[in-house]
């Protein structure tokens, strides 16, 4: 038997934190140091497998199988293709840049970082899962590390520190609540004796009808899309990560919210496509809410984070339209985008994570001319928020120009209300850099340092990612491509037909 | 095919890499920086002369098929879509025809020029080796735009043109104003990039191709044009959406606001960004894909309106400016405007004409201000010079130049591109013809209003100028003299005319119309003249016109107050919206989640009270519960029959 | 009608019945958390003598597994079971009696409601 890389990837940082529950606490830096240690050895496994994977053949592979629970039928079954191969990477590359992201973590960073490597674990886990059972039991892990963090590391702004932990907890959990019940009843009605995705979208078309899938999708939506904080279901969004630690608003609004959108790909459209064809004006409808309503309300925020969460809200919108667009562009430009974002993302948060630890605010009239004191971190905010709003040659605009591509055909108004987005997106992103960045120096602020040293690593890499995906996109876009072929979901799509709403 | 075309790329790669070199290597040298960007500029320059060559040699087949080099970027494989079976596919790469040649050459040498310029102007700016960055990325994208094969690696170069446009009209980052006019050009832009965007999208579903010559291909006689809404058909809608872009960029009436504003950055930047490069985009685009906008003949009309509309309009703004930098700016859109009205009469050569000659003599007449400005410290207003021509005879001279150039003063290059447009105008539309016919007295009037108040009459005593460096100077008198001799270009049988035009067009020998020249040559004169008057002489007293329509002078001093509007619709509309949202998230949304939460709150404090921390009070009732289970399941099985399953069974 | 006087397995549920209901009311009015703790144990073992009691009368047959008897003695093991968890039980619960002696001075059941909402 191969080398079980992926099981390895998913180790490393367990091994991390198991390492670091035997260090003594006294002794911040040999945290830090074996928690990069982990999470780098992560990062380097799932780049050896993203290079290592063979585009031409496709489908699952790294596959690892080991029989779990034979009653239930459950079986520990990891493998990546085309769309969770770049959700693997997003999430080490998140991660590691995570853990520099917390180097200045003073208070309890023992348990900080065993916690942060145990979230990252998880994560991990819910996109190299092929069982949905496996699936489901990652992302229960997460939910824990995320509440305990942002109760004791977060900060209280608009809203306390409880409230914004408690209401991010209570969301995931109410939509995991909602899954479980369309899972049990999906594993239920498809036999009862397997939890494999691939095995129930074969037999979807056989052993579910049309009604339960309307219903058990619906189940879904408003799972998944309380998770990729969609139209109605989106206020933990801003809230939580105003209040978590920057690790976690990282790693929250990077890939978790992922999650939602690679749940509603996999286990959505793949297992229930008449479900999906369904909902899928809806979805539309409500995802032009995301786009517009939420650019609106980043147009009113004073708090950086509460604009960069308003905003990622905002471009969840694209990554739905795109999806249900059912049609092979759109769903690459879903996957492409929740990469872009989830890079963007993670680099605007890492930023405005250190602005706020050396500031002690975020409140954005407090600032000005900060390119003055911090070049470099000005740099950083300059690419987050170009990749933000959709700039040409980072990833971002590939992807939301194939997912304009491939909704405009089938959602041509609610494509063109989403477009229009891009100039409030401008709007708000620009101001935020203008009133932060540049203008007269604040005498105020002179004590602020430079990034520098390890605070360097989010910047680079991150920027790096972001620039080298969106001046060679085929890297990406080819990957992802064979993988909505491969894996099925593009014969599914096929044989549902266009959705109805579009003019061409 | 000449040799020199395969190695186009090289052209745009050159400034990135002076780019990627300043920008990781040599930031902490400014001397080194400026030397590598300039180095880098003038083998693009080199390149693109030799290209010129190869397309001088070459010949008019380049126009029937152009040359074309690609590579594949971004690609969705097994995908159908529009008119393309199997793949959809988006290519990267470079397309040399007469339009692209002559673009790499005006914008090669504008940019060196401007780039040795401001070794002189920036000279000892704290962002010096920034500076040359900038310059270079600029260079980088413009080149990029300008070779561009399809749609979507034009609109990339034109994104990153916007944001080096963003970057360096926010140079000077500390200043407030700077840094808004940057946030106001991006935005702007951004507004006619959405149409624009949109437009290739509706060209992709429908063509399956974004690539230029391959939808010039398509889109031939016996493509069905079919009616799509109201009347309006297919083309029609895509070519208005596309050319929203260039609206956007080009500075068009409505979303000309921006231009003028970013008059904040660097002067150079102005010269080679906001009059020679960057703006005329917009009117490179629509004369790259004229195929479609030819198809589409009430594109066409709104086109040559609009550009006409913009061009009088900004005339009458720049007679009332006093910022001789925003005069200029105002000049600019007005041109722009002739330009953009050109290409709606079908005059594609005529307008690429004076997008050359125009760059030549704008950026000269900008660098000549820059130098006035250099060596007055900053003074912009024109009231505040005045008899700057005996100190400063070579930026003097050579803004004399400009002035002449683009009064359209026979002999010079401007009188030969403008007359082609206004020629155009008066064979298609006679409105038009009379309208811009105004304009050129316009143009003439307030570019010599400038020069004579700022470089005749008195000396002010408080302005102690001085001639600027020959890194200054040299550039100011190349560009004068391609000012003079640009014109002739257009001249011998195989002219400008022959190479440039639309892809598949018959070359028409166009004879210059005496009458049309005779008249522009008078209204330009007058208009010279009657500023001399005024200005000058003062025979006419500039303050009693004032006086005399104290309304209008307002208006126009205010920009036709479109500015404000835009700015209470932001504020008041766009703003206000968003905080009425953001109070419907806090108080609807939230408020209902919240409300969930309190009723759960609820139902737990009334139902807490069962829990009263009494041991035996539990104890009872336990034991009472159990022996309540026990008497139903023993004796009431035939009522309770169907609960049975879950209590269990004690049977 | 034969009278029959020797012990038989009503007498034993009978006795068994008494003895929980005697706990059953300690446990419920007892005020001393020592006094509960006790009662507990007199229905536990009011449990135990019904476990071996229906043993001894009901189950008494051998059962034959391949030629030899076995008889079944559940009923007694559960009950020695039974024995042991009370022991384990009131061990806990003294340990938690005294240490609430400690902190609160009293052992009174009524007051120890810190847990109530």
């Amino acid at each position: 038997m191969a080398f079980p890389i992926l099981t390895a990837t998913l180790l490393a940082p367990i091994i991390a934190a198991l390492v670091i529950v035997f260090l003594p606490a006294d002794e911040p830096k040999t945290i830090k140091i074996t928690a990069a240690l982990g999470t780098f050895a992560s990062l380097v496994m799932s780049f050896l497998v993203f290079f290592a994977y063979d585009k031409t053949v496709g489908g699952f592979q790294f596959n690892e199988t080991i029989q779990w629970t034979k009653d239930l039928g459950v079986v520990y079954a990891l493998g990546v293709d085309g769309i969770s191969l770049p959700m693997l990477l997003l999430t080490n590359l998140i991660g590691f840049t995570a853990v520099f992201a917390s180097w200045n973590m003073e208070k309890r960073p023992k348990e900080y970082f065993i916690l942060l490597l145990i979230l990252i674990a998880g994560v991990m886990g819910t996109f190299v899962a092929k069982d949905l059972f496996i699936f489901f039991l990652f992302y229960e892990v997460v939910v824990i590390p995320i509440y305990i963090m942002v109760v004791i590391w977060g900060s209280s702004k608009r809203v306390t520190k409880e409230y914004a932990g408690m209401k991010l907890t209570i969301y995931l959990l109410m939509g995991s609540a909602f899954l479980l019940v369309g899972l049990v009843a999906l594993y239920l009605k498809a036999g009862g004796d397997t939890f494999m995705i691939q095995e129930l979208a074969a037999r979807s078309s056989t052993l579910l009808p049309k009604d339960f899938q309307i219903i058990v999708m619906g189940l879904m939506i408003i799972g998944f899309g309380s998770l990729i904080s969609m139209f109605p279901f989106h206020s933990w969004s801003p809230d939580g990560y105003a209040g978590a630690p920057t690790a976690v608003s990282m790693i929250h609004a990077g890939v978790l919210k992922k999650i939602g959108g690679y749940g509603l790909i996999r286990v959505g459209i793949f297992i229930l496509p008449l479900g999906a064809k369904f909902w899928a004006p809806v979805i539309a409808v409500l995802a032009i809410g995301n786009v517009l309503y939420a650019a609106f309300i980043a147009l009113a925020q004073k708090d950086l984070k509460y604009v960069v969460g308003y905003s990622s809200v905002s471009h969840m919108g694209y990554v739905l339209i795109g999806m249900f667009a059912l049609n092979v562009v759109g769903i690459d430009g879903a996957v492409a985008q929740m990469f872009g974002h989830g890079v963007m993302a993670a680099l605007f948060f890492s930023m405005i994570g250190y602005l706020y630890e050396k500031s002690h605010t975020r409140y954005i009239p407090d600032f000005g001319g900060i390119a003055h004191q911090m070049p470099r971190l000005a740099i950083g905010f300059m690419i987050a928020g170009m990749a933000s709003l959709g700039l040409p040659g980072t990833a971002n605009f590939v992807a939301e120009f194939t997912i304009f591509i491939g909704s405009v055909k089938v959602f041509l108004i609610p494509a063109i209300l989403g477009i229009f987005g891009i100039i409030f997106t401008a709007v708000y992103t620009l101001r935020v850099l203008a009133n932060v960045l540049f203008g007269p120096r604040r005498p105020e602020w002179d004590h602020l340092k430079d990034l520098r040293g390890p605070e360097m690593v989010p910047l680079i890499l991150l920027a790096f990612i972001l620039i080298a995906a969106g001046v060679m996109p085929n890297m990406l876009m080819d990957l992802i491509n064979s993988g909505v072929h491969s894996s099925g979901i593009a014969d599914v799509i096929q044989a549902l037909g266009p959705v109805n709403g579009g003019i061409f | 095919m000449h040799a020199s075309f395969q190695w186009a790329w090289l052209i745009p790669l050159m400034p990135l890499l002076s780019f990627l070199i300043i920008a990781f290597v040599t930031k902490k040298w400014p001397r080194l920086s400026s030397t590598i960007s300039i180095i880098c500029i003038l083998t693009s320059f080199v390149l693109a002369v030799w290209i010129g060559y190869g397309v001088l040699t070459t010949g008019d087949q380049l126009v029937e098929k152009p040359y074309q080099h690609t590579l594949n970027w971004l690609t969705f494989n097994n995908v159908p879509w529009g008119l393309s079976e199997g793949s959809l596919n988006i290519e990267f790469g470079t397309l040399v025809d007469p339009l692209t040649a002559m673009m790499l050459f005006v914008v090669t040498l504008v940019a060196s020029m401007v780039q040795i310029y401001s070794v002189g102007y920036m000279h000892g700016d704290k962002g010096f080796s920034r500076y040359f960055a900038y310059q270079s990325l600029f260079a980088m994208s413009m080149l990029g735009l300008v070779l561009a094969t399809n749609f979507l690696q034009l609109f990339l170069f034109w994104e990153l043109v916007g944001l080096c446009s963003y970057l360096l009209i926010g140079f000077w980052f500390f200043k407030v104003s700077a840094r808004e006019a940057a946030k106001k050009a991006f935005i702007t832009t951004r507004v006619g990039d959405f149409g624009l965007l949109l437009g290739i999208l509706f060209l992709l579903n429908k063509f399956g191709t974004l690539n230029f010559f391959k939808l010039h291909e398509m889109i031939g006689p016996q493509f069905n044009n079919a009616v799509v809404v109201g009347g309006i058909s297919y083309l029609t809608l895509t070519a208005f959406l596309v050319f929203i872009g260039p609206v956007g960029k080009s500075g068009q009436f409505p979303l000309h606001v921006w231009l003028p504003d970013a008059m904040e950055g660097p002067t150079p930047v102005s010269a080679l960004i906001h009059a020679a490069t960057m703006v005329v985009a917009g009117v490179f685009l629509v004369a790259r894909v004229f195929f479609l906008f030819k198809a589409s003949p009430a594109t066409m009309e709104f086109i040559s309106y609009l550009g006409c509309f913009t061009a009088l309009f900004a005339a009458t703004i720049a007679v009332a400016q006093d910022d001789i930098k925003r005069i200029l700016a105002y000049s600019t859109l007005s041109q722009l405007g002739y330009m953009m009205m050109a290409l709606g009469l079908g005059a594609m050569t005529a307008s690429m004409f004076h997008l050359m000659t125009h760059a030549f003599f704008k950026a000269l007449m900008f660098l000549g201000a820059g130098s006035v400005i250099h060596a007055l410290h900053e003074k912009q207003n024109i009231w505040d010079m005045g008899g700057l021509w005996k100190k400063m005879k070579i930026t003097g001279t050579t803004f004399f130049i400009g002035v002449l150039a683009i009064a359209g003063v026979p002999g010079l290059s401007g009188f030969f591109s403008k007359d082609e447009i206004l020629t155009a105008a008066y064979h298609n539309n006679i409105i038009l013809y009379v309208v811009a016919s105004f304009t050129a007295f316009l143009t003439a009037f307030y570019m010599s209003r400038l020069f004579f108040v700022a470089f005749t009459g008195d000396e002010k005593p408080e302005n102690h100028p001085h001639e600027s460096p020959w890194m200054m100077t040299l550039p100011l008198i190349i560009l004068a003299v391609l000012s003079v001799v640009g014109g002739y270009v257009a001249l011998p049988e195989h002219g400008f005319g022959y190479f440039v035009r639309p892809w598949g067009s018959e070359y028409e020998v166009e004879h210059m119309n005496y009458l049309v020249a005779g008249i522009s040559t008078v209204l330009g004169l007058s208009g010279i003249g009657l500023a001399y008057l005024v200005y000058n002489r003062k025979a006419i007293s500039a303050d009693n016109i004032v006086a005399t329509f104290p309304r209008t002078y307002k208006v126009l001093q205010n920009k036709y107050y479109v500015d404000e509007l835009y700015l209470w619709i932001i504020k008041n509309i766009v703003d206000g919206f968003g905080k009425v949202l953001y109070w419907f998230d806090i108080y609807v949304v939230d408020g209902i989640i919240n409300a969930l939460g309190f009723l759960a709150k609820f139902f737990g404090s009334l139902f807490r009270r069962a829990q009263t921390g009494q041991l035996q009070v539990y104890a009872m009732v336990i034991f009472v519960s159990i022996v309540i289970m026990f008497l139903v399941i023993t004796f009431g099985e035939q009522q309770l029959s169907a609960l049975i399953p879950f209590l269990g069974g004690v049977k | 009608m034969s009278f029959n006087l020797s012990v038989g397995l009503p007498h034993y549920l009978l006795v068994a019945a008494m003895l929980f209901c005697f706990g059953l009311y300690g446990v419920f009015s007892k005020k001393n958390a020592i006094a509960v703790l006790m009662s507990l144990e007199l229905m536990l073992n009011a449990v135990n003598i019904n476990l071996v009691a229906f043993n001894r009368f009901l189950f008494n047959k051998p059962i034959d597994v391949q030629g030899v008897k076995h008889y079944l003695l559940a009923g007694h093991v559960s009950a020695i079971f039974v024995i042991v968890v009370a022991a384990a039980e009131v061990a806990v619960g003294l340990a938690l009696v005294i240490t609430m002696y400690r902190n609160r001075l009293s052992t009174n059941v009524d007051e120890l409601d810190w847990l109530k909402w």
